[in-house]
């Protein structure tokens, strides 16, 4: 490897942040973790194993806290989930592992599954010890991914572990995408997604940043690597579409999540409206409270019980002191070069599932932000081709449905053979979980079909 | 509820039943007891400041630590097993007999019986293997006021080195001879404790009643070692980096005591009245010590790890389950399971028993299925969700059909349906089913299985007679012992 500094201090953390934004289930300590991990039943075919996308095999990593093997249950953690750390802490373990336990088929807590896990995590990096891998013998293919999140990470580590060259392309200035800038940071701080990858980086992994891949470059890509991974994730936070939306003090979720961990944002003003009832929604509208706000709105033009949002998120945020306001749909922004309010108009469900306003209710809600957090876009544009691609490149033919690149489950390979995906950009935004897991069965899958190019197969 | 009345009618047992109150008061070799609650001759009962204090707490007889010329001790004496989180499962301590002047011990006696004359004060003893030194201690020991004396044959550690405590439990004869001694002194009653440290019980047992005892208590230590550092690679307790053998108690002994109190109460020529020892903690383990045969029991370890406030469930519960089981006394009761245990031969071959998973209570763990798979007979099988009963599935064919599916987070706006979705229900795929043509009734299921009653075992009606292997023996169906293995193999 290159004189590179370590990714985790090429960061610094903001003294503000790191106070506001302490962990939101704190670590356990070895006396707590072993009666816990002593409670799991070590079920036969686990269904927290099937629950989880990565398939991690829960009661082996937890029989190993028990009985100290730390090393060995880091390892077989990682082996399934080379982001086992960051899903430790990012999963939403209440919809997966934990939710899948047992226990709760006799009134008794689920094993906290999550907690053990970065348990076992954290001992790893304490003992100092390098990742529980090493790459395989160099074949001199090589792969071409585009992105660094958790999907194209995943990816790479299952090459590497292969002895395939993996190239990783990513605009930002670090990697790991919205694992490093997009996850409230009382879940994963921005530095622990950086350790993990710094971990994961042992493995001879390129990383090429600040470097925009456009159409002329993947056709480039295309022609100088053996197969090309897509882990490009969904592209902007869409537009309400009304006036005023250039008015300064109109954000979105993303830009806020990623400015205040990256330090970049350290407050936010008194009144912010959040607009969009998913999960990251809430993020954003819980980070404003944290980051200063007094008061915090989110609206929604349906009403809770169609919010996307998980029900535990929507408890956290209620308990953080964010109000929601259900069946109003923004008509436009007021302001004077910044922002002053949020036209609203309250709007009723009809039978068929469209929304009609409501006669005279319109209203302004008073705000100082306004966070638009009403679905990503995707780049179907993009994949669609451009001209300057040329006659040589492939990937202009890739199915695409609704957006999303179509990818075959078990190989992630696109319909034009050369091209795998995963991750967000083919199954319309899911958790880093699910990235890691689409990122692990397409390396698994090129490297597969490698061989089989190769005569190795 | 100033009023008697008032008070009686919200005792929850009413006027008449308070009289019907089961009592404790029972009789052990000749001493009256008002609980068979003792503790045992070991750290708790080393001086009258603290037996008087464990009185007050409710025991109604302490040994006291074990008395003779006093000792050196080694400091760092105890070690301990813990299990899966619980702390002191099993212990051990390389400790000796009391460091205390002979004449303190004594003086502290009789300030305990002065002060609780109703209380069983039971001096143990230990002195060098020579009649008159016997003769001596068991003088002053009477002298002092003690209601009993207990011979300390048992010690494992330490004094067995020096020719005393097992070392005499060990060999028949100078238990034998030792009791004699005692018995041609005292004016007491004499118990001697056994050691387990040998291959049958009965055996020492028989001495010591041919000796002239009066009572045995059983059992003392288990010889030990409770675990190496895996650092150090320094055997525990650690002394100065070394360590030695030690004597194992606590729950973890239990069955092995309850083993040999059996042994030596079924046995006619070993048995006498005897108090039990060996991982009593509560009044389960003393209702089972005493349906065994015994009359009182010894604490030790549960009464060194909680403290002596134990003993008040310990009275509470078991005059509760004596209220319930209609017991009036200790008499009543005991012994109750003695003929209920038999030697292998001497079983029902025509028994049969089956494994029943009742699914309204399974939660899908599986734990009985790999249980049966890998630990006794193949006859759990998870096919109830197949067209027809599969018994070909292997374990390993399971978990690769699971490493195959491919799981995703659930979304609401993603997956229609799966906001609200519920894991209250065990899915029929994970409740496993017994081949009952196969199953060979041998409990592991039931036993590994965490949902008390979702697996019961229960009896299939053969139609047959009792048929035990001695009666197939003695009908000359078979030959020898070895007959059936035999049989097999032509």
């Amino acid at each position: 490897m290159s004189e590179r500094v370590p990714f985790p201090e090429q960061v610094v953390a903001t003294p503000e942040v790191v106070k506001r934004f302490g962990d939101l289930h704190p670590p356990f300590d070895r006396q707590a973790a072993v009666p816990e991990a002593n409670r799991c039943l070590y079920c036969f075919d686990a269904p927290c194993t099937i629950a989880c996308p990565t398939h991690i095999d829960v009661p082996s990593f937890i029989k190993k806290i028990a009985s100290g093997n730390l090393s060995g249950s880091a390892r077989t953690i990682l082996d399934a989930n080379i982001l086992g750390a960051s899903c430790s802490r990012a999963c939403p373990v209440e919809v997966l592992c934990e939710g899948a336990c047992v226990m709760h088929r006799y009134n008794k807590q689920p094993i906290q599954i999550a907690r053990l896990q970065r348990f076992a995590m954290d001992a790893l990096y304490e003992s100092g010890a390098p990742l529980p891998f090493a790459p395989g013998p160099e074949t001199g293919l090589s792969v071409a991914l585009i992105g660094a999140g958790p999907a194209s990470l995943a990816c790479a580590a299952e090459l590497r572990r292969r002895g395939i060259r993996a190239d990783l392309y990513d605009a930002r200035p670090l990697p790991g995408g919205l694992n490093t800038y997009g996850i409230a940071e009382y879940k994963l701080p921005l530095v622990e997604s950086l350790r993990e990858i710094e971990m994961l980086s042992q493995l001879g992994v390129e990383f090429h940043f600040e470097t925009k891949v456009d159409a002329a470059g993947l056709a480039e890509l295309e022609g100088t690597h053996d197969a090309v991974f897509l882990g490009i994730g969904l592209g902007a936070i869409h537009q309400l579409g009304v006036a005023g939306e250039e008015l300064a003090g109109v954000t979105n979720a993303l830009d806020l999540i990623a400015g205040y961990k990256s330090g970049a944002l350290t407050t936010v003003p008194k009144r912010v409206v959040v607009v969009g009832a998913g999960n990251t929604a809430i993020d954003a509208a819980i980070a404003s409270v944290r980051l200063g706000a007094s008061e915090v709105h989110i609206l929604y033009r349906r009403g809770q019980e169609q919010m996307s949002a998980f029900a535990f998120e929507y408890e956290h945020a209620k308990h953080e002191g964010v109000k929601f306001l259900w069946h109003v749909q923004p008509t436009g922004i007021r302001g004077d070069g910044i922002v002053k309010g949020l036209e609203l108009t309250r709007v009723a469900a009809t039978e068929d599932g469209s929304i009609v306003p409501e006669k005279d209710s319109a209203f302004v809600l008073e705000a100082d932000l306004i966070v638009l957090s009403i679905g990503q876009s995707t780049h179907a544009d993009f994949l669609s081709g451009s001209p300057s691609s040329g006659p040589s490149s492939t990937f202009g033919k890739i199915q695409l449905e609704r957006g999303r690149i179509v990818i075959d489950r078990a190989t992630g390979q696109t319909s034009q053979p050369k091209f795998f995906a995963g991750g967000d950009c083919t199954n319309g935004g899911r958790e880093v979980v699910d990235a890691v897991a689409d990122g692990k069965r397409a390396g698994i899958g090129i490297a597969g079909w490698l061989g089989v190019q190769h005569g190795k197969g | 509820m100033g009023s008697a009345l008032g008070s009686e009618s919200l005792d929850g047992w009413g006027c008449n039943m308070a009289k019907d109150r089961p009592t404790l008061t029972s009789t052990f070799c000749g001493i009256e007891c008002m609980n068979p609650f003792w503790l045992a001759s070991a750290p708790p009962t080393n001086c009258g400041e603290q037996i008087m204090r464990a009185f007050d707490a409710g025991w109604g007889g302490a040994v006291w630590k074990t008395i003779g010329e006093p000792i050196t001790n080694v400091s760092s004496r105890y070690s301990s097993i813990d299990w899966e989180g619980r702390r002191m499962m099993g212990f051990n301590n390389i400790e000796l007999i009391s460091d205390r002047p002979i004449e303190v011990n004594l003086q502290e006696i009789a300030e305990v019986k002065r002060r609780y004359p109703k209380h069983v004060v039971i001096a143990s003893l230990m002195v060098e293997s020579k009649r008159e030194s016997w003769h001596d201690i068991v003088q002053r020991a009477e002298d002092a006021g003690a209601d009993g004396l207990e011979l300390n044959f048992g010690c494992p550690h330490g004094m067995s080195e020096r020719g005393m405590g097992s070392a005499v439990g060990q060999v028949p004869e100078y238990c034998e001879k030792i009791t004699g001694w005692v018995k041609e002194k005292a004016r007491t009653p004499v118990i001697v404790k056994l050691t387990p440290n040998i291959s049958d019980i009965r055996v020492p047992a028989r001495a010591a009643k041919r000796g002239g005892a009066d009572a045995l208590s059983a059992i003392n230590t288990i010889n030990s070692i409770t675990g190496i550092d895996l650092d150090t690679f320094q055997p525990s307790p650690n002394v100065d980096g070394k360590s030695s053998h030690g004597g194992y108690c606590g729950p973890a002994v239990k069955p092995i005591a309850l083993n040999m109190v059996q042994q030596i109460q079924a046995d006619a020529t070993s048995m006498l009245p005897l108090s039990g020892i060996g991982g009593i903690g509560n009044w389960r383990d003393a209702a089972e010590f005493i349906l065994l045969g015994c009359s009182t029991v010894q604490v030790c370890t549960a009464a060194m790890h909680y403290g002596y406030r134990i003993v008040e469930d310990m009275q509470d519960g078991l005059l509760n389950w004596m209220a319930e089981k209609g017991f009036a006394t200790i008499e009543d009761f005991r012994g109750l399971s003695l003929p209920n245990v038999r030697e292998w031969k001497q079983l029902n071959l025509n028994y049969q028993i089956v494994a029943r998973i009742h699914a309204d209570l399974c939660i899908g763990c599986q734990l009985c299925y790999t249980a049966c798979w890998d630990g006794a007979h193949q006859c759990i099988h998870l096919d109830r969700t197949s067209p027809a009963p599969d018994t070909t599935l292997t374990p390993g064919m399971v978990e690769a059909e699971s490493a195959r599916r491919i799981s995703t987070t659930p979304i609401p706006k993603l997956d229609a349906g799966t906001s609200g979705r519920t894991n209250a229900i065990t899915p029929l795929e994970r409740i496993p089913r017994v081949d009952e043509h196969h199953c060979v009734g041998c409990n592991l299921c039931s036993l590994v299985c965490p949902v008390e009653n979702c697996i019961t075992m229960e009896r299939i009606d053969k139609d047959l007679p009792f048929e035990s292997w001695e009666e197939r023996v003695a009908k000359g169906l078979i030959t020898s012992g070895t007959g059936e293995v035999m049989s097999t193999n032509t």
